[in-house]
C-alpha cells in the first residue's frame, strides 16, 4: 500500500503518472491473461490485441470528461478498458457469459458499454466514422459539451466514409476528435501497398479542421496533446484529426507475434519495444520517486483484480438460449 | 372529413410530429431545396429552422450513420432519399451498422430512424431510379418496412415510425403522391405491423403492395362487372408482417395472388407463397400467383418499361386464369395511364 506520507508527498504529475501507469499495465497484464488463457478454448471470440498502442487510448481518454463518448474499432481493447476499467465486464463478455452488460453477443470485436461513454465498436473499417459524427452532432444540438471521439486504424482512411464523415464534421464544426492509430498495417497490407499519396495529415490538412500527429509511446505526450486539441475543438470550434503512430505487436488475428511470416520485420519491433509504452512509464515512476517495491505492489493488487474477474468470467453461467432473440428490437 | 394528397399527408405528419417533439429533425440530399422533395418538405425550414430541415454532402453512407449516431443519442431522426436507388449506396450503414445496433449495445441504445425513400416510375426512369427493394430490405432482422398506399396510411404509419424507437424504412411510390384520400387533421398513428383488407371480396384474395394495390383496385372494378368479387389486402408493413388477416382472406376465398411492386424472385411473393401454404394449405384452390417485375434491370423506353412493370392487366388476367374464366374484353375500359397524369422528368 501507498502510505499516507507518500501520498501527501505525491503532487500532481506525480498522481496523473501514477494513474497513467495503473491503465497501462491493467490493459497490458488483462491482454497477457488472454494470451495465457487463450488456448484454453473457452474464449470463442476472435481476438484483435490493442498490444503496443495502450499509450494512445490511456492518453487519450484520460484527457476527457466523464460524459464524453467515444467509439472504437474491433481492436478496442486498450479502448474499453481505458474509458471503463471494467475488468469484469470485459472478461465476462470475452467468456460470453450472461454476467457481461452485451451477454457474449459482442465478444472481443464488439465490445460496448454506453454508461461508460463507451458507445460501441464496429468490425467494418471505418463504419463506426460517421455514427460518432452523428452522436458530436446531437451534442452540439443539445449544447451540452460533450466531446466524441473516435477511433480507427490508418486502413480506415481508404474507405470513402471517411471522408464523407470528415467532411460533414468540417463543414458542420462539429465537436468530435478524428483519432488515426496508424500501424502502417491493413491486416497484412503495408502502407506503401495502399497510398497514393506521401501523408495522410497533408490530405486531411486541406478541411477545416485541425489537424496533429505525433509519434511516440509516451502516454503523457499524447495526454497533453489530446487536451491541447480538445480545448481548439471546443474554442475554435472545428474538429481534430490526430494522427498517432504505433506499432502493432502482435498479429492482426490472434494472440501470436508472425514476425516468421516475412511481411514486416522483427527489427522494428525491437526498436518500439525499448520505448515500449508500459517500460517507459514504469520507468517515469521510477525518476518521479516511486521504490520498485512500490510499483510492485500496486501491479500485485492489478493482477489480482485481473484474476478474479477471469475467475469470475469462467465461473459465470451461460445467458439463457432465449437471450438469442432478446434486443433486437425495442 | 377533408381530403389532402398523400404528398400532403406525408408533409402534416412530418410538421406535426417536428412541432410535437424537438428531438426530431428531417434531413437529405435536396431536403429543403426549392422543390422540396416533390412536395413533402414544404415549409419545414421556414417553421423549424436549417438546424431541424436540412440539405447534406452527396454522402449517403455517412448520412445514414449520421443518423445513427443522433438516434443513439437522443435524437428523432428523418433520412429522406428521393429515389430508394440512392438508398443503396448506405446498405453497409443499413445492414451493418443501423439494424445491428440496439442488439450490439445489449438493448441499452435504441435507434428511432426514419428512413424515408421513394421509388420512382415512368417517364424513363431508367434501371437507377425505378426500384423498390423492399423485400431486400425486409429480409435484414433489425429493421422495419413500411409502404403506405393511402393518404391516411402515409400519415398515421409516417406517424407511428417516427415516434417507434427502432430504424423503419418508408418506402413511398412516387405515383401515390397525387392520389387523394380521407385524412384526419389531429395527429393519429397507425400501428406499424397491420394488415389493411383495402377491399372485401369472396372469390379471390389479392396481396398487393405499394402502388400495386391501385392497380388491384382497377381490376377489381372490371372483374366486379362480370360479378367476380376480389379481396384486396394491403400489408401496409412489410416487416413486421401482420400475417393473419392475409390467411383468413385466403382460407376464405382459397385462392391467392400476390401483386408486388418489386422484383419477384426471392421477394415477398415467395416469403407469402410459403405462409400460405403453412396455414391455409387445406383451402386453398390454387397454387398462389405472384405478379411483378419481370426479372430485368428497368429499362427507360416506353415500350419496354410498359413491359417490365405489372399492371392490372395482368391480376385481371392472373384471376381469371385462377377462376376458370374466358378472358374479359379490355377494350374501352380505362386504365390508369401515366402519360395523362404527368410529362416531363420529375
Amino acid at each position: 500500500m501507498i502510505t499516507t506520507e507518500k501520498n501527501k508527498k505525491l503532487n500532481k504529475i506525480s498522481e496523473l503518472n501514477l494513474k497513467f501507469y495503473k491503465k497501462l499495465y491493467l490493459i497490458r497484464r488483462c491482454e497477457e491473461k488472454i494470451i495465457a488463457h487463450y488456448s484454453e478454448d473457452q474464449m470463442k471470440t476472435p481476438m484483435h490485441m490493442s498490444m503496443g498502442a495502450e499509450a494512445i487510448a490511456v492518453g487519450i481518454c484520460q484527457a476527457l470528461e466523464s460524459g464524453d463518448q467515444v467509439f472504437g474499432t474491433y481492436r478496442s481493447h486498450a479502448l474499453f478498458l481505458a474509458k471503463t476499467e471494467d475488468t469484469d465486464d470485459f472478461f465476462a463478455e470475452m467468456y460470453g457469459k450472461k454476467t457481461a452488460s452485451l451477454k457474449g453477443k459482442g465478444g472481443s470485436m464488439h465490445l460496448c458499454s454506453p454508461d461508460y461513454g463507451f458507445m460501441g465498436t464496429s468490425a467494418i473499417v471505418a463504419s463506426m466514422i460517421p455514427v460518432a459524427v452523428g452522436c458530436a452532432f446531437e451534442n452540439k444540438r443539445a449544447n451540452n459539451g460533450r466531446l466524441v471521439v473516435v477511433f480507427f486504424g490508418d486502413g480506415a482512411v481508404e474507405e470513402g466514409v471517411f471522408w464523407e464523415s470528415l467532411n460533414l464534421a468540417c463543414l458542420m464544426k462539429l465537436p468530435v476528435l478524428f483519432v488515426c492509430e496508424d500501424n502502417g498495417l491493413a491486416v497484412h497490407t503495408l502502407k506503401f501497398q495502399r497510398r497514393g499519396y506521401n501523408s495522410i495529415t497533408d490530405v486531411v490538412s486541406n478541411f477545416n479542421c485541425l489537424v496533429y500527429e505525433e509519434k511516440t509511446t509516451d502516454v503523457q505526450v499524447i495526454y497533453q496533446l489530446t487536451r491541447r486539441a480538445i480545448e481548439q475543438i471546443k474554442t475554435r470550434p472545428m474538429p481534430c484529426f490526430l494522427q498517432l503512430q504505433y506499432f502493432r505487436y502482435l498479429e492482426h488475428v490472434g494472440v501470436n507475434q508472425d514476425f516468421d511470416t516475412g511481411y514486416r520485420s522483427k527489427d522494428e519491433f525491437e526498436q518500439w519495444l525499448k520505448v515500449d509504452p508500459i517500460g517507459l512509464q514504469r520507468r517515469k515512476l521510477k525518476d518521479l520517486g516511486w521504490e520498485e517495491d512500490e510499483i510492485a505492489e500496486l501491479e500485485t493488487d492489478i493482477d489480482a483484480k485481473i484474476n478474479s474477474s477471469i475467475a469470475a468470467a469462467k465461473e459465470a453461467c451461460f445467458s439463457g438460449i432465449s437471450e438469442l432473440y432478446k434486443g433486437v428490437f425495442a | 372529413m377533408r381530403k389532402i394528397s398523400y404528398c400532403q399527408a406525408l408533409n402534416e405528419a412530418m410538421a406535426q410530429e417536428m412541432e410535437r417533439d424537438p428531438a426530431v429533425f428531417v434531413y437529405g440530399i435536396g431536403v429543403p431545396d426549392h422543390k422540396r422533395v416533390f412536395g413533402t418538405t414544404n415549409s419545414l425550414v421556414e417553421r423549424f429552422g436549417t438546424e431541424r430541415c436540412f440539405d447534406t454532402p452527396l454522402s449517403e453512407d455517412a448520412m445514414t450513420g449520421f443518423g445513427l449516431g443522433a438516434a443513439i443519442n437522443g435524437a428523432r431522426p428523418i433520412h429522406i432519399h428521393i429515389r430508394v436507388d440512392f438508398l443503396l449506396l448506405a446498405m453497409n450503414q443499413l445492414t451493418n451498422m443501423v439494424s445491428v445496433y440496439r442488439y450490439m449495445s445489449g438493448g441499452k441504445l435504441k435507434v428511432p430512424l426514419v428512413i424515408r425513400a421513394v421509388v420512382g416510375r415512368g417517364w424513363g426512369q431508367g434501371c437507377q431510379h425505378s426500384k423498390s427493394m423492399f423485400s431486400t430490405f425486409a429480409h435484414i432482422p433489425g429493421l422495419k418496412v413500411v409502404m403506405p398506399t393511402t393518404p391516411a396510411d402515409a400519415k398515421g404509419l409516417l406517424i407511428s415510425a417516427i415516434r417507434d424507437d427502432n430504424p423503419v424504412v418508408f418506402i413511398e411510390h412516387r405515383w401515390l403522391y397525387w392520389q387523394k384520400g380521407e385524412v384526419p387533421e389531429e395527429p393519429f398513428t397507425i400501428p406499424i405491423g397491420q394488415t389493411n383488407i383495402l377491399r372485401e371480396g369472396a372469390d379471390i384474395t389479392v396481396v398487393a403492395t405499394s402502388w400495386m394495390n391501385t392497380e388491384a383496385i382497377m381490376a377489381s372494378k372490371i372483374l366486379a362487372k362480370r360479378n367476380v368479387s376480389v379481396e384486396i389486402v394491403d400489408p401496409r408493413t412489410i416487416a413486421p408482417l401482420d400475417d393473419e388477416p392475409i390467411i383468413q382472406s385466403v382460407n376464405k376465398t382459397g385462392h391467392c395472388i400476390v401483386a408486388e411492386n418489386d422484383w419477384v424472385y426471392c421477394g415477398l411473393g415467395a416469403e407469402l407463397a410459403a405462409v400460405v401454404s403453412e396455414k391455409c394449405f387445406g383451402n386453398l384452390k390454387s397454387p398462389v400467383a405472384r405478379i411483378g417485375f419481370a426479372h430485368t434491370p428497368c429499362p427507360t423506353a416506353r415500350h419496354l418499361e410498359n413491359e417490365f412493370y405489372p399492371n392490372a392487366v395482368a391480376i385481371i388476367r392472373t384471376v381469371e386464369k385462377k377462376l376458370g374464366l374466358s378472358q374479359t374484353d379490355l377494350d374501352g375500359e380505362d386504365f390508369y395511364s401515366h402519360e395523362n397524369r404527368f410529362k416531363g422528368p420529375f
